[in-house]
């Protein structure tokens, strides 16, 4: 009795495992024939995105930008020249293996485009993707992260870090302090409190210069990933006792550092943040504990931009609003996935203008585009999106195409500007670029080279 | 009625230790190999090979590594990541620093780091057990990703940490297309069960499984214990590190010491244990499990949610797939706690006796 009743549990279990695998197989022809239908008619723009995970709320707000401008370009303009914007979202959590995933299936249904234009908002993606996009022929843009050294568009040509790299902001972020301090910061100590990750590691060799070259103390302290836990660090500072902390933070660790800072009583208005670690997300959970506290941005937060309003009256009217919760609109995160959005269409619409109107623009052609960028105020008046963005001017030699930021200071309640653009010092950044990029050059068999087309 | 041995007589020794002694078996994995050589080049999409089946393979070399320790030399480890972290970045270095150096051999050198650095940190099972030696094996795990935080020089000074794998080249042949770096990994994942499953069949697996299942009576009957603890240190050290290469050099393209994290060590420990431990075939069928039902998960769901016309966002996928994910996970442990290789078998049981039962 016992035989048969095991026997028939195991049957009816092998009958599931089938079940199991028939439906995968299903699973695979239904996504298959959903290839087939995506529609030749629109510019397909890839979007490996994340909303959920640990930083799924700083993902939330810039995609939620993003795609809030991208449905503007639809709704307001019919597309860019009658040729209709088309996406599709892809979960990464900011994970590497999923960010590869999802770049390989969203590759899968974007047709001619190839995906347009590949906005990870993810520095480990980004490396993961680089060469893949390369050899795709796709753009990778990086705007205010990934690999700067990809400034060099000769050695990478599909690989743009727009408007500023992490280098160019901690140099002008040293540049903000020497205009504070009379002009000069020798004898100043200075801490960089960093993210132990790619990302908190990039502007470390520029800072050494700038410590060189404006004679100040540089103490380097990393903190581990994910950096909920500061208090060596903090009782170090505080025994260090700097003039000024430039933090390098990075979703969770932002908020516990404010805390931390607090704690050991060391002034908020004497710590200035990356642009990463000066979103409302990082601030409003420190409460009382930020206020005084600068970051720097290359993109202005509020909604005092003609631009936002605009979104929230054509498309939350409308109905296609992509914030569940709106109270994000108009934060510095948002602004920053609508900035992203902005230069993509900008670059949609000149490679247009190049290549043919009312055409769906290749990777290859949006390349072109991303290359010969000029957004002038000018062009960002007509947009409505005056002083959202620093005007942004490319070619072959230098894929960044700005290197500008603003510093912004946290009130307790919104971001106020506190200086005009800065742009770091490039002649003392760039070249350090140039010589990393020879190296991956060297590692990799390439020829710099310059594409024309 | 169609998978059935009867009749077929084996006379001779050799016939008698094959690694598939039915008929039946030996067609089915020639047709698999088939496909998979053959077969998946030719005609799979870029996204199959690249997102689907590159890290599949990869993973159930991780965790076929993983289960000669745990599950048949009954080691409980958790540095599986930090094994393969050390093959990635060895590897990177020596097609770095040594002039002209063929990538091969570059790959097994990243294998044997792995494996000197597993040896190190499987001393501490000479004397501790269980869950006290998993927590030995966990420093390894942080060590290893401080070590190559701390260190510029195992990335080549990178100022970010991150590497960026060389190109491959073998006799004057590119290895840069997926389907290339597809049959590079698939090659080196078939050797490298054939010699895996060669292995728990020799008397060093019977050693291993000896010492798992009692090490005392493993010692009285003249089996050396530092000697055999230390080996299955070494050679799951060398299939992770293995691994690690692979995906490094085959996979992602660039890596970063963050990105091999204890989380990646527990990924590789649930392949085992939901795939089956104990068994070489448990490491392909939990690799797939724990890979391919989220991306699975992921794909469906959305249409699913379409056709029943759901309002399911993006983000809502995500959390569904999750508890769906966990579900499943729960459901085959309870049924099966021996694993899914344990249900493959049992599956085969049954169709041998199929369709008359009694």
């Amino acid at each position: 009795m016992q035989a048969v009743q095991f026997n028939l549990r195991s049957t009816s279990l092998i009958a599931k495992t089938l079940a199991l695998s028939a439906a995968f197989v299903f699973g695979a022809m239904t996504n298959m024939s959903l290839l087939s239908s995506a529609q030749a008619e629109d510019q397909f723009i890839s979007i490996p995105s994340y909303r959920v995970g640990p930083y799924g709320q700083n993902g939330q707000a810039f995609y939620g930008g993003f795609v809030d401008y991208l449905n503007k370009i639809n709704m307001a303009d019919n597309g860019i020249n009658g040729v209709k914007l088309a996406w599709e979202e892809c979960e990464t959590e900011y994970n590497n293996a999923k960010g590869v995933e999802c770049y390989e299936r969203l590759k899968g249904k974007s047709g001619t485009s190839k995906g347009t234009a590949i906005h990870t908002m993810s520095t480990g993606i980004s490396y993961s993707v680089l060469d893949k996009s390369q050899a795709d022929k796709v753009p990778l843009i990086m705007m205010g992260y990934g690999r700067t050294d990809a400034v060099d568009g000769s050695v990478f040509p599909y690989a743009f870090p727009l408007v500023t790299t992490y280098q160019m902001q901690a140099s002008a972020i040293v540049k903000f302090l020497v205009d504070k301090n009379n002009g000069s910061l020798a004898n100043k100590k200075i801490v960089y409190l960093y993210h132990d990750s790619a990302y908190g590691k990039e502007p470390i060799l520029a800072l050494e210069a700038e410590s060189k070259i404006n004679r100040f103390k540089l103490v380097e302290i990393p903190v581990a990933h994910p950096g909920n836990e500061q208090g060596a660090q903090w009782l170090k500072i505080r025994e260090e006792n700097p003039d000024y902390v430039i933090f390098w933070g990075w979703g969770v660790m932002n908020q516990t550092a404010l805390k931390a800072a607090q704690k050991v009583g060391f002034s908020r208005e004497k710590i200035i943040g990356s642009w990463w670690a000066g979103s409302e997300e990082d601030v409003v959970p420190a409460g009382d504990a930020a206020k005084g506290y600068m970051s720097a941005t290359w993109n202005v937060a509020g909604k005092g931009v003609p631009l936002i309003a605009d979104i929230e009256k054509v498309v939350y009217a409308g109905g296609k609003g992509n914030l569940s919760d709106k109270a994000k609109i108009g934060t510095a995160l948002y602004n920053r996935g609508v900035s992203a959005a902005v230069v993509t269409v900008e670059a949609i619409k000149l490679a247009q203008n190049k290549f043919g109107k009312g055409k769906v623009m290749t990777g290859e052609q949006m390349r072109w585009a991303f290359e010969n960028l000029n957004i002038t105020n000018q062009s960002l008046n007509a947009l409505g999106a005056t002083g959202l963005l620093p005007e942004i001017k490319t070619s072959c030699e230098n894929h960044e195409g700005s290197g500008r930021v603003k510093i912004q200071q946290w009130d307790g309640t919104k971001w106020n500007l506190v200086s005009d653009w800065i742009e770091g010092n490039k002649a003392l950044i760039h070249p350090l670029f140039k010589a990393t990029a020879a190296e991956y050059a060297k590692e990799k068999n390439i020829t710099p080279a310059c594409l024309k087309n | 009625m169609i998978y059935r041995e009867s009749g077929q007589f084996k006379t001779s020794y050799r016939a008698d230790s094959q690694i598939f002694p039915i008929l039946q078996d030996r067609v089915g994995i020639s047709i698999i190999l088939l496909i998979a050589l053959v077969g998946v080049p030719l005609f799979a999409g870029e996204y199959w090979i690249n997102a689907i089946l590159i890290p599949f393979l990869i993973f159930s070399l991780a965790a076929m590594g993983l289960n000669f320790l745990t599950g048949y030399a009954g080691q409980l480890s958790l540095g599986s990541a930090a094994f393969m972290a050390v093959g990635a970045y060895a590897a990177y270095n020596f097609q770095l620093r040594v002039e002209g150096i063929p990538f091969l051999v570059s790959f097994f050198m990243g294998g044997c780091c792995a494996a000197a650095v597993g040896v190190l940190f499987g001393l501490p099972s000479l004397r501790i057990k269980g869950f006290y030696l998993a927590v030995a094996t966990l420093a390894a795990q942080f060590f290893v990703v401080w070590c190559l935080t701390k260190f510029p020089w195992f990335s080549n000074n990178s100022s970010s940490g991150v590497i960026s794998a060389q190109n491959l080249e073998l006799l004057g042949f590119p290895i840069n297309t997926p389907e290339t770096k597809y049959l590079l990994v698939l090659t080196i994942v078939i050797l490298m069960s054939l010699v895996g499953k060669n292995l728990v069949r020799s008397s060093t697996g019977r050693s291993w499984m000896a010492v798992r299942d009692m090490d005392v009576a493993a010692e009285v009957i003249g089996i050396h214990l530092m000697k055999t603890k230390l080996l299955a240190f070494a050679i799951s050290s060398f299939y992770c590190g293995l691994a690690g290469v692979l995906y490094a050099y085959c996979y992602l393209g660039a890596v970063e010491p963050d990105g091999f994290s204890l989380e990646l060590s527990f990924k590789i420990l649930f392949m085992v244990i939901i795939g089956g431990v104990g068994s070489i075939l448990g490491n392909f069928l939990g690799a797939a499990f724990i890979l391919l039902l989220p991306i699975f998960l992921d794909i469906t769901m959305p249409v699913i949610s379409a056709v029943l016309s759901l309002p399911i966002s993006n983000a809502t996928v995500s959390h569904v797939q999750v508890m769906v994910f966990g579900a499943l996970i729960i459901f085959f442990l309870i049924i099966e706690p021996h694993g899914l290789a344990r249900l493959w078998s049992i599956a085969k049981e049954k169709l041998r006796l199929w369709p008359f039962p009694h």
